[in-house]
C-alpha cells in the first residue's frame, strides 16, 4: 500500500524522529511511504481558537495536498480527529464537503491504521522497559482510540505495560489553552505526572505528540527522569 | 479582558498552586467515580438509557410552551399559585411580596441553585428576614458567608475542623471533630427552624406537566421538612425543568442519582402537587410555584446550543472535569460551575463578559462522555469560541490567525518562518520563564523543546537524494 | 401582556428555528421508548416475588435499612413488641389503618395520631413513626408513601425512627410500577405529597463521610408481612 504521511507542523519542527520512526516502521512492514512535501498544517490551532475562516483556509490547502493520497496516516490523535471529524463541519457550506469527508474516511491515526486497517498487532518490535500509556483526549473521545495502542504495545518484546491511575485524564495541553490559562494547564500536568510517577514507569508513551510535548515540558522543568516517547518511536525499535 | 475574566485569572492563580487543596478535592471526586462505576454497571444498558433520557429531554424542550401551559394549569387546578417570572427581578419581587403578605420572620430554604442565580438570599436578608439554609452543606457555607463550592456538594472543600470552627463561632457549639456530632449540631439547630419558619422555600429538579407536580430530590430530609411544616411553600423552578409525564421520572430519578452522587436512588424523591388538600392532616396552606425565564428563552432561540437547556443539574460534568478538579468551584465566580456553567453562563449573563470560560478548557470531552442526557458540552464550548470571535473580535488574535492561515498556504513561507524562529528560540533561552520571555506563558512552568537540528522536511529531502 | 404571555410568546418565537439536526441525536429518535424497553436498560429487578424480595433485602443491607420478613400478622405484632422493647419506645406517632391500628393496640404505648391534624411538638416528642405505605419498590429498596396513605407529610420524616408496615402484595418491581399504582389508585385526586424513601436520612457533606439521621429519621425499619389476616389464598400475591 502507498501510505501518505501527514507530519503535523510541531512534529516537523520539534520531534522529527516521530516521523522518521513512522517511515522506518511502515517500510519494515513492506509499504511504500509517501510524504507530500507541500503539507503544512491541518488547521486545528485556528479551529480550536474559534477562527473558522482561517482554519478553512489552511484545511483547504491540506485537502489539495492530500487529495490524491490513497491513505493518510498521522501520528497524532488530535490532528486525525480534526480531519476525520471536524472537517465535515468546517467544509459544510462549501462545494468541497464530499472531498473533505472522503479524505477523512481515508485518514488514520497510526495505531488505528496498524491494528484496524493493516490488521497487525505484532510489528516485530523489541523494547525492554517499563512503559505506561497516556490516552490523548481527542483520539480517545473523538475517535474512540483506546485498545489499539495497547494491543501494539503488548506485542513488543521485553516491554512491560503498566496502566496509570486515570490514564484518560487530560494532560492539560489543549492547544491554545496551555498558554491562555497556563496556571490551570500546569496544574493538570502536575496531576498527570503524579499518576505517571506512581507507576514507576521508565517511559510514558502516547499517540499524541502534543500531549507528550506538554508532559515532557513539565517533567524536564522538574528534572524528572521519566522519558517521553511517541508510540512510533517504541514500535520502530528492534 | 473583561472584569469577570480578570477575576477568574486572579482566583485561579492561588488555587492551582495549592497542591493540598486540589489533592483533597481530587480524592473526594475519585471516591465518587468509584461508587458511580458500580452503580452504572448495574444498569441493563447505560448507553441506551442515556439515549432515552436525551430523547425525552429533547421532547420537553421542543414542546416547552405546551408543557408549561399544561403544568401551570394542572397546578392551579389543585390550588397552587403559579407565577411566571420573565426576569430575576420579577421572581424576587413576587417572592418578596409573598413573604411580606404573611408577615414572615423566618424563611427556611432547601438547596436551590436557581435562588442563587437570582440572588434571593441577599434580597431577603437585606430586607431583614431570617433566611436559613437547611441543606447541611449550604448551611455550613452560609455561616461562612461563602458561595457553594459545587451545586451538589456545597461544602466539599471543607475539612471537619473548619466546619467545627464555624459552628463554634456562629452557633456557640462545643468543638468536635466527629462528623456525626457535627451533623447532629446542625440537625438540632435546624429542627427549631422548620417548626418556627413561616415560609418554606425549595427549588425543583423537575416539573411534571401531566399531573401538575414539582419533583424534588434530596438525601437529608430537609426538603421533606421544609415542605411539611411551614404554612407557606414557595418553589422556584427554571422553565426548562418541565417533563411531559410522571413515568418519565422512573428513568430520570435513577439517572440523576447515578450521575450526581453515584447512588442508585437518592434518599428522598418527592412529588408535590399542591398545598394541603381536604382530608390531609398537614401541609402548607399555600403553595406557590415561580417559573423563571431569566434569559433561558434566549438560549432556547439558539437552535444548536438550546441543547444545554436539557441539563438536569446532576453535577456529573463537574465531577469528571479536569479543569474543575484543579480550580475548584469558587474560582468560576458564577452561579453554575464546571462545564455546564461555562456553556450556559455566556448565554444567561453575556458573551462579552464570560467568553473566557469557553477558553478555560482543553476540550478533553470528559464532560460530554459522562453527561446522562448527552449534552454536547465540549463542542458547545468550541461553538462559543466561534461566536465570541465573530461578536467580540480581539484584533491581535485575528491578525495572528490571519498570518497563520497565510503562512500555512505557502509551504516555502512556513519553512522560512521555521528557519528564522529556531535561532530566536535558542537566543531567548537564557531569559526563559522571566518577564522578558515572549514565550513566558509556557516557559514559566514548563520547558519548551528545542527545535530539532534537522526537521522532518529536511530529512525527507535528504532521503530522496 | 402578562409575564405568562410574554414567556410563552418568547418560547414560541425561539422554537420557530428547528433544532439543528447535527445536534439532535439521531439515535434517540429511532429508539423504542416504551416501558418494556426502558426497563431492559435500567437495572434488573427480577421476575418472581422471591427474586424481588431478595433484591429488596440486598438493597436494605447496603442502605443500612432494617428489613424483616414475618410470616403473618401475629408474628408482626410479636416482632413490633420486641423492637419496642429493644428501642425503649414510650410514644408512637401513627395514623389509622388496618395494620397500624392492630400494631398500636398491641404495644399499648402513648400515641399521637395525625389523621385529624396534630400538634407539631406532640409529634416531635414521639420516639417512632409507625406507618403503612403504598408500596415497596425492589429496584433500589424504596418505600413509596403519600400524604393520603401514610398519615400526612411529616409523620414519615419527623420522628427519629420510621417503621413501615407492608404486605406481600405491595412489593413492586420498580419506579414504573410505583407510578402506575399511584395513577390507578388516585387518578384525578392525587395526594399533594408523594415520595419514594430509599433508606434513612443521610448526608456525606462532611468529608464525604456517611452520617445517618441528617434531618429525617436516623433509622428506617421495614416489616413485610407475607400472609396478612383474612388472606385465604396460598399467599401468592401479585407478581
Amino acid at each position: 500500500m502507498r501510505v501518505s504521511l501527514f507530519i503535523p507542523c510541531y512534529v516537523d519542527q520539534f520531534f522529527p524522529q516521530v516521523g522518521i520512526s513512522m517511515v522506518r516502521l511502515l517500510e519494515r512492514l513492506g509499504h511504500e511511504v509517501d510524504y507530500p512535501e507541500r503539507q503544512t498544517c491541518c488547521g486545528q490551532p485556528a479551529f480550536n481558537a474559534g477562527f473558522c475562516k482561517e482554519a478553512l483556509s489552511a484545511a483547504d490547502a491540506f485537502l489539495d495536498c492530500f487529495g490524491d493520497a490513497q491513505v493518510v496516516v498521522v501520528p497524532s490523535g488530535s490532528c486525525a480527529a480534526m480531519v476525520k471529524v471536524h472537517y465535515r463541519s468546517l467544509f459544510a457550506d462549501t462545494e468541497k464537503l464530499d472531498a473533505a469527508a472522503a479524505l477523512g474516511d481515508r485518514t488514520w491515526e497510526l495505531s488505528e491504521f496498524l491494528v484496524k486497517k493493516l490488521d497487525v498487532t505484532d510489528v516485530g518490535a523489541r523494547f525492554p522497559g517499563k512503559v505506561t500509556f497516556h490516552d490523548g483526549c481527542h483520539g480517545l473521545r473523538e475517535l474512540g482510540i483506546k485498545e489499539s495502542p495497547r494491543a501494539l504495545l503488548r506485542e513488543v518484546r521485553g516491554l512491560e505495560l503498566v496502566e496509570m491511575k486515570e490514564a484518560e485524564s487530560c494532560c492539560g495541553f489543549g492547544g491554545v489553552f496551555s498558554v491562555k490559562f497556563p496556571d490551570i494547564s500546569t496544574a493538570m500536568a502536575e496531576v498527570k505526572c503524579a499518576s505517571i510517577d506512581e507507576t514507576d514507569a521508565e517511559y510514558v508513551v502516547s499517540n499524541d505528540p502534543s500531549c507528550l510535548m506538554h508532559i515532557q515540558g513539565y517533567l524536564a522543568r522538574r528534572g524528572r527522569t521519566v522519558k517521553c516517547m511517541h508510540l512510533s518511536e517504541v514500535l520502530v525499535q528492534t | 479582558m473583561s472584569s469577570a475574566h480578570g477575576e477568574f485569572k486572579r482566583a485561579v492563580r492561588p488555587i492551582t498552586r495549592d497542591f493540598a487543596h486540589r489533592r483533597w478535592m481530587q480524592n473526594a471526586l475519585r471516591g465518587y467515580e468509584q461508587v458511580r462505576a458500580g452503580t452504572q454497571a448495574r444498569f441493563g444498558d447505560w448507553e441506551a438509557a442515556r439515549r432515552a433520557a436525551a430523547g425525552i429531554k429533547w421532547q420537553a424542550i421542543e414542546q416547552l410552551d405546551t408543557l408549561l401551559e399544561q403544568f401551570a394549569s394542572n397546578l392551579e387546578a389543585r390550588g397552587t399559585k403559579v407565577c411566571w417570572a420573565k426576569s430575576d427581578a420579577e421572581a424576587r419581587a413576587y417572592i418578596l411580596d409573598v413573604v411580606r403578605a404573611h408577615n414572615a420572620r423566618t424563611i427556611v430554604k432547601s438547596k436551590c441553585m436557581t435562588s442563587e442565580e437570582i440572588h434571593l438570599n441577599e434580597l431577603l436578608e437585606g430586607e431583614g428576614f431570617d433566611v436559613v439554609e437547611s441543606d447541611l452543606g449550604e448551611f455550613i457555607v452560609q455561616l461562612r458567608k461563602e458561595p457553594p463550592y459545587h451545586f451538589v456538594f456545597p461544602a466539599m472543600h471543607l475539612k471537619r475542623d473548619e466546619i467545627s470552627r464555624v459552628f463554634q463561632d456562629k452557633l456557640g457549639a462545643e468543638p468536635t471533630d466527629d462528623p456525626e456530632e457535627l451533623t447532629m449540631i446542625a440537625r438540632r439547630v435546624l429542627r427549631q427552624k422548620y417548626i418556627e419558619a413561616d415560609i418554606g422555600f425549595t427549588g425543583a429538579n423537575f416539573g411534571v406537566a401531566e399531573t401538575g407536580m414539582v419533583s424534588i430530590t434530596e438525601n437529608e430530609g430537609n426538603v421533606r421538612l421544609t415542605t411539611a411544616l411551614p404554612k407557606v411553600h414557595i418553589a422556584l423552578m427554571g422553565i426548562e425543568k418541565v417533563l411531559p409525564r410522571m413515568e418519565d421520572l422512573a428513568l430520570f430519578l435513577p439517572m440523576l442519582a447515578t450521575g450526581g452522587t453515584g447512588q442508585a436512588l437518592t434518599c428522598y424523591n418527592s412529588l408535590i402537587g399542591g398545598p394541603q388538600q381536604p382530608g390531609e392532616p398537614d401541609g402548607p396552606d399555600e403553595f406557590h410555584v415561580v417559573l423563571l425565564d431569566n434569559r433561558r428563552t434566549q438560549l432556547l432561540a439558539d437552535s444548536v446550543q438550546r441543547d444545554a437547556l436539557r441539563c438536569m443539574r446532576c453535577g456529573a460534568c463537574l465531577n469528571l472535569c479536569p479543569v474543575f478538579k484543579n480550580i475548584g468551584g469558587h474560582s468560576y465566580g458564577t452561579t453554575y460551575q464546571g462545564p455546564i456553567g461555562s456553556v450556559i453562563t455566556p448565554h444567561l449573563r453575556g458573551l462579552r463578559e464570560y467568553k473566557h470560560l469557553s477558553y478555560a478548557s482543553s476540550l478533553c470531552g470528559a464532560c460530554t462522555e459522562t453527561c446522562p442526557v448527552k449534552i454536547d458540552l465540549h463542542h458547545h464550548l468550541l461553538r462559543s469560541r466561534r461566536d465570541a470571535v465573530c461578536a467580540h473580535p480581539v484584533w491581535g488574535q485575528r491578525s495572528l490567525f490571519r498570518l497563520f492561515a497565510f503562512m500555512m498556504r505557502r509551504p516555502a513561507l512556513y519553512r522560512a518562518a521555521g528557519k528564522i524562529g529556531r535561532p530566536l528560540l535558542w537566543l531567548s533561552r537564557p531569559v526563559q520563564g522571566t518577564w522578558l520571555d515572549p514565550l513566558r506563558a509556557w516557559r514559566r512552568t514548563r520547558t519548551l523543546p528545542m527545535p530539532a537540528k534537522q526537521t522532518f522536511k529536511d530529512y525527507w529531502k535528504t532521503r530522496r537524494r | 401582556m402578562s409575564d405568562r404571555d410574554t414567556i410563552l410568546a418568547d418560547i414560541r418565537e425561539a422554537l420557530h428555528a428547528k433544532t439543528d439536526p447535527a445536534i439532535r441525536s439521531a439515535e434517540a429518535s429511532d429508539l423504542p421508548m416504551d416501558v418494556v424497553s426502558l426497563r431492559r436498560w435500567l437495572p434488573a429487578v427480577g421476575e418472581s416475588y422471591e427474586e424481588r424480595r431478595k433484591l429488596f433485602a440486598d438493597n436494605a443491607v447496603a442502605l443500612q435499612v432494617d428489613f424483616r420478613v414475618v410470616p403473618d400478622e401475629a408474628a408482626l405484632l410479636d416482632e413490633i413488641k420486641k423492637i419496642a422493647g429493644e428501642e425503649g419506645w414510650s410514644k408512637v406517632g401513627t395514623h389509622r389503618g388496618r395494620l397500624t391500628d392492630a400494631v398500636c393496640e398491641s404495644i399499648g404505648l402513648a400515641l399521637c395520631r395525625t389523621d385529624q391534624g396534630y400538634n407539631v411538638d406532640d409529634l416531635e416528642s414521639c420516639d417512632v413513626g409507625i406507618t403503612e405505605c403504598e408500596a415497596l419498590i425492589a429496584q433500589a429498596g424504596s418505600v413509596l408513601v403519600t400524604s393520603a396513605g401514610s398519615g400526612g407529610r411529616a409523620l414519615t420524616v419527623l420522628p427519629p425512627h420510621h417503621v413501615v408496615l407492608a404486605t406481600r402484595d405491595q412489593l413492586l418491581p420498580d419506579l414504573f410500577a410505583g407510578y402506575e399504582l399511584i395513577q390507578q389508585k388516585y387518578r384525578g385526586e392525587y395526594p399533594s405529597f408523594i415520595s419514594f424513601i430509599t433508606g434513612a436520612s443521610r448526608t456525606g457533606d462532611i468529608e464525604r463521610i456517611l452520617v445517618l439521621g441528617a434531618h429525617g429519621p436516623k433509622k428506617l425499619t421495614v416489616l413485610l408481612v407475607e400472609s396478612p389476616a383474612g388472606d385465604d389464598d396460598n399467599g401468592l400475591g401479585r407478581k
